[in-house]
């Protein structure tokens, strides 16, 4: 491994650090066991708590609650693209008349908190009559808030393209929507996949936000589940098993994430642009890490 | 505007909760983040891994969740007995350390491992070569996504109102029980958070701006 903070180990360094090796192991070890202890202690490995996985009808709510969830998170994410898609067009305009407000949604939809956006939704507009069910109030959120910062990492995405492409498209006497569809976009996808899969897995785990309310999804069927007395109120093994399954959906598009830029990288056609893929990196980021 | 008036009290204290949170949690997680990316880096593998596990977990799990576990699962294992309020400090610092510990480490992988070894060749010493060569240089790549770090962590205190806690995002509840126009109080609230959100904004523009020059 080469780092920039480290030397070569020598012999010394060597013998250091598997010694800090040993202490390390000791302390995860000893941390994960205080853990384990604990759950022992308080009685969460008996057998009662964890029966309540064997019953059908529950796996199935569970199942459903899955789907609630995806439910959720699939809208969003398609409106949330639809809406990405159309404030990037507008903060690329070359008409200040629509670079103007798309400038400013995207700024005040990134500045406010999703979460009081729902509630803005779901309490709020009942105030002038306007009523929506907690599915509707979490998917509006959702698109609104991941589609605002979705336009900065499309804007970003063809602003990284070299202007070359531009300049040779207009040189051959394509109309700007043709540049567009044509030349930016199909390259521009590619640089983005991985920064857009990461966000939508923002969206995956904003979706728990409806907990809050009330809307019918995994997190609301946990508490439900936990505080069930014929299971001996099961709460901390059902919180583990919905953490398990968020994770893994999680992951699962992370993965997807991951297995797309690999695929980028073998394709010879975009090899040119693996300099301008860093840039994007460099402007995507701190837009990325925005919306945790 | 009478709304506001009549509800300053709530307004104020709700902020100052939002607030206190903010800079305890922002506290905590620079502190626990850091320590992650002094993990993830290090030369021994184990400690790697530890935090390397530590991060991807974290990572993938909705805040929601953790604050859903510190809430109501956390109780149940009678470790130490803690508030809603610190109970909400902790889990923003568990969440939001994993992304500040991504953000510093990324920083420091932006300086060429030839910084280091040039400075080695001149006959720096560790300190020096990390207080006036490595450290100047991971700065400017860290700091950027580390206010956007911030904003997000300032953002997500108002989850903490889904959890018992009485901080900007709760407002919403007490105005609905004394009946009041939700759409208005809501919109003031919004607006609270933009102008709290601006500021960083600005400072993380303008620090961008100053530093892309000098690089």
């Amino acid at each position: 491994m080469s780092n920039v903070l480290f030397d070569v180990p020598g012999p010394k360094a060597r013998l250091r650090h598997r010694i800090l090796a040993v202490v390390g192991v000791l302390g995860v070890v000893g941390i994960i066991g205080f853990i384990g202890y604990r759950f022992y202690d308080s009685g969460q490995f008996e057998p009662q708590m964890w029966e309540w996985l064997q019953y059908t009808t529950i796996q199935e709510q569970l199942g459903e609650r899955v789907l609630a969830t995806l439910k959720a998170f699939a809208l969003g994410a398609v409106c949330a693209m639809a809406f990405g898609a159309v404030l990037a067009a507008g903060k690329l305009s070359d008409h200040a008349f629509w670079r103007g407000p798309a400038t400013f949604i995207v700024e005040v939809f990134r500045a406010i908190p999703l979460l009081i956006m729902i509630f803005f939704f779901y309490f709020g507009l009942p105030a002038i009559d306007i009523k929506m069910s907690q599915f509707t109030a979490v998917v509006l959120g959702l698109t609104l808030y991941n589609g605002s910062v979705l336009a900065e990492v499309f804007r970003a995405g063809i602003m990284s393209l070299p202007r070359g492409q531009t300049e040779a498209a207009y040189a051959l006497g394509m109309r700007k929507t043709q540049v567009m569809t044509l030349i930016l976009l199909p390259q521009a996808l590619r640089v983005m996949l991985p920064t857009i899969v990461s966000q939508l897995v923002v969206l995956l785990k904003d979706t728990a936000l409806g907990f809050i309310i009330n809307y019918k999804e995994l997190l609301d069927y946990a508490k439900y589940l936990g505080g069930q007395g014929q299971f001996g109120r099961p709460l901390v093994p059902v919180t583990l098993v919905v953490a398990a399954i968020y994770v893994t959906m999680c992951l699962l598009l992370t993965w997807l994430a991951v297995t797309l830029e690999k695929r980028n990288r073998r394709n010879k056609k975009v090899k040119g642009t693996n300099a301008d893929t860093k840039a994007l990196d460099d402007v995507a980021i701190p837009a990325a890490s925005q919306s945790m | 505007m009478s709304l506001l008036s009549t509800y300053s009290g709530l307004f104020l204290s709700a902020f100052a909760t939002t607030i206190k949170l903010f800079v305890l949690s922002a506290i905590g997680s620079l502190i626990l983040g850091t320590f992650l990316a002094m993990l993830r880096v290090s030369p021994v593998p184990v400690f790697r891994a530890a935090g390397a596990t530590y991060v991807t977990l974290v990572r993938n799990t909705p805040l929601t969740l953790v604050f859903f576990f510190f809430t109501f699962a956390y109780p149940l294992l009678q470790i130490v007995k803690i508030d809603y309020v610190t109970g909400a400090v902790v889990a923003l610092t568990m969440y939001t350390s994993a992304f500040i510990c991504e953000v510093v480490r990324s920083g420091i992988n932006t300086v060429p491992v030839g910084q280091a070894e040039a400075s080695r060749a001149l006959g720096l010493t560790f300190t020096q070569m990390l207080g006036s060569v490595v450290l100047p240089q991971a700065l400017r790549s860290v700091v950027p996504p580390l206010v956007s770090t911030m904003i997000a962590l300032l953002k997500n205190t108002t989850v903490s109102a889904g959890f018992s806690v009485g901080d900007a995002g709760a407002i919403q509840a007490s105005l609905s029980e004394d009946g009041a126009n939700m759409l208005v109080g809501l919109s003031w609230v919004a607006f609270f958070f933009i102008v709290l959100v601006l500021p960083l904004t600005f400072l993380q523009r303008s620090l961008e701006k100053r530093w892309s020059v000098a690089r």
